[in-house]
């Protein structure tokens, strides 16, 4: 048998054990699945980074568990946003810096001002991340919880006139004194946050059921007194006289112990930036 | 193949061809070698009257869009039928709460409340008698999305302007592990920060959210280098609901007598790898149930010249 001319010179590189097309196909498909599952979970894990380094917190909806039980146990179905009559509740959304689809209230914007009554998002919570008794597992900070069940002003003559809530979301502050106009001693007329402003507040010399926008409903005021006047809650914040040194009757809002933190005095406080504001998440200091 | 090796299938390994065949298929796989002439002929005549439908994958995007359409409505129109979103709903006062959410929730919360866990417990009832994955193809918004993308991604193959690139399947077992290990350890449901089930839902019912520019990565993805991509290789919902199918009665059946094997059905499948028994001469059965992975769309059902693959409910066809 007579062998064909260079056979004898086959370059060594073809001895080798070559490395099959479908064997390198199947190593590129397995780098490629090894990219795939770096990247994916990369970006969740980018999800994630805004949340646990939240430094700042969130008004989240009443009954919230706190912050770190309450993102573990939001499943971000939203019913919590669908039950509140005044849309107080929004999602969150990826560039908040806030875990994405997970509940928040803006009180500026629009706060509670329980005109459902019942604390319905709770209700309507069913992973327990909303909760009208906190559970025995999860720690609850003292001045978290409310002195004595907070009633309700537009339920006073009810027979059960309380609402159903049994901590604070936070507490509201008089942030910038020199701003309020009480303080001022000065009056206060119109629409208590202009005409554009899209807020909505159940007034119950309106209607007991339905919320109304805010720039519907003008006040006239010889001293602003909206925070007041306005509070949900009973006896949460009051206006208290003071003479100054110049003999002048001056007034100062301050905040009582029944404070729940709905933030309505942030929403409705007429002066920009608001005067009163309510720090989220914030314990009673007696 | 077992329903374990079928199982098997569904985390990523390959199908194996059958070893044993029962007499019956072993008979009908001799007789379509033998009359060769015969079955050419029978194949011709079954393609010539083929009636190309769309049946139930009308009757699959109906169902999809009332039930998204629902969530909608339920609250753009407040008749609370069906309130909440695909993690989370009511329906008519009843919980339902999605299995992966429900997993993702209790991993990380490590707490389970009484509603969380009626409303899981419903679902997977409901999922488990319907059939597991069908949950993704008649439910998920993603998926009507994705199968609509996939159509141009086709058209794009055909022109020979892109090509696909396959992932290894055991990439989505991978990612159901991590997920659930990192929701355990981190205490936050990080899937749900990506999951484009959950962000569509949301949208469909509360409105737009920057995150759906993440649904729109995903389907250029899936569009310029890899066909249905999410569905196939990564989603962890897939695969929880698989895990429900898998003891489900209702699913897709293939009948070896009626095939040709001309393979249509594995063209239009979003998860090839279930279909490994139409190749010829593997089925080891005359009838072999479809594995647990198969999100019963019926593609392959209306694609199917010879009716060769139906919808199956176990043990009912044995009664009647």
């Amino acid at each position: 048998m007579s062998k064909p001319p260079g056979d004898e010179r086959v370059p060594l590189a073809a001895q080798r054990p070559v490395v099959s097309a479908r064997e390198q196909a199947n190593r590129r498909k397995f780098m490629r699945s090894v990219v795939l599952c770096g990247s994916i979970v990369g970006l969740a894990m980018l999800g994630y980074i805004p949340v646990a380094g939240a430094r700042k917190s969130r008004m989240r909806p009443p009954g919230a568990l706190e912050e770190h039980d309450f993102l573990s146990s939001c499943i971000k179905c939203g019913q919590c946003v669908q039950v509140c009559p005044v849309q107080a509740i929004h999602h969150d959304d990826i560039g908040h810096g806030f875990g994405l689809g997970v509940p928040f209230i803006d009180s500026r914007q629009q706060a509670c001002d329980f005109s459902c009554d019942a604390v319905q998002c709770i209700l309507a919570c069913p992973t327990g991340a909303l909760t009208y008794i906190k559970p025995a597992f999860a720690d609850l900070r003292v001045g978290m919880k409310l002195a004595r069940a907070p009633v309700l002003k537009a339920k006073e003559k009810d027979p059960e006139p309380t609402l159903n809530l049994k901590e604070r979301s936070g507490v509201a502050r008089l942030a910038r004194p020199e701003a309020c106009l009480a303080v001022q001693g000065k009056s206060f007329k119109g629409q208590a946050r202009g005409a554009d402003f899209k807020g909505r507040m159940r007034y119950m010399d309106v209607d007991r059921w339905k919320p109304i926008a805010v720039r519907d409903h003008p006040y006239e005021r010889d001293i602003c007194n909206l925070c007041v006047s306005e509070c949900p809650i009973k006896d949460a914040i009051k206006l208290e006289e003071t003479v100054g040194a110049d003999g002048v009757k001056r007034f100062k809002p301050v905040v009582l112990e029944q404070c729940v933190g709905c933030g309505v005095c942030e929403m409705i406080c007429p002066v920009e930036l608001a005067a009163i504001v309510v720090d989220e998440r914030k314990v009673w200091e007696a | 193949m077992g329903a374990f090796d079928r199982i098997k299938v569904m985390l990523g390994a390959e199908p194996q061809k059958a070893t044993v065949f029962t007499p019956e298929a072993k008979q009908i796989h001799e007789m379509k070698r033998l009359n060769k002439t015969d079955f050419d002929a029978m194949k011709l005549h079954a393609r010539e009257h083929q009636l190309v439908t769309h049946t139930w994958r009308n009757r699959r995007w109906a169902v999809l869009l009332f039930v998204n359409l629902l969530f909608t409505f339920s609250f753009w129109l407040d008749i609370q039928m069906l309130e909440g979103s695909l993690t989370a709903s009511r329906f008519v006062g009843f919980h339902l709460i999605d299995l992966n959410s429900a997993l993702q929730v209790m991993l990380a919360h490590k707490h389970i409340i009484v509603n969380l866990f009626i409303g899981t417990a419903t679902v997977f009832v409901l999922w488990a008698a319907l059939g597991g994955r069908s949950f993704c193809s008649w439910v998920c918004p993603y998926h009507l999305l994705a199968e609509w993308f996939e159509a141009l991604h086709l058209k794009l193959v055909a022109k020979k302007l892109v090509s696909d690139h396959a992932f290894h399947r055991a990439s989505r077992t991978v990612f159901w592990l991590l997920f659930s290990l990192l929701a355990l350890v981190s205490g936050y449901t990080v899937f749900e920060t990506i999951s484009p089930t959950g962000i569509l839902s949301r949208a469909l019912v509360y409105g737009r959210s920057m995150a759906l520019g993440w649904v729109l990565v995903l389907l250029v993805f899936e569009v310029a280098y890899s066909r249905r991509a999410w569905c196939r290789y990564v989603c962890p919902i897939g695969l929880t609901y698989g895990m429900v199918g898998a003891v489900s009665p209702l699913r897709v059946e293939y009948r070896l007598e009626h095939c040709f094997h001309e393979g249509d059905c594995l063209k239009v499948c979003l998860v090839p790898h279930v279909l490994n028994v139409v190749v010829k001469g593997r089925a080891a059965d005359k009838h072999v149930p479809i594995g647990p992975d198969c999100t019963r769309c019926g593609l392959c059902i209306d694609v199917c010249p010879s009716g060769a693959l139906h919808y199956d409910v176990k043990g009912l066809s044995h009664l009647l």
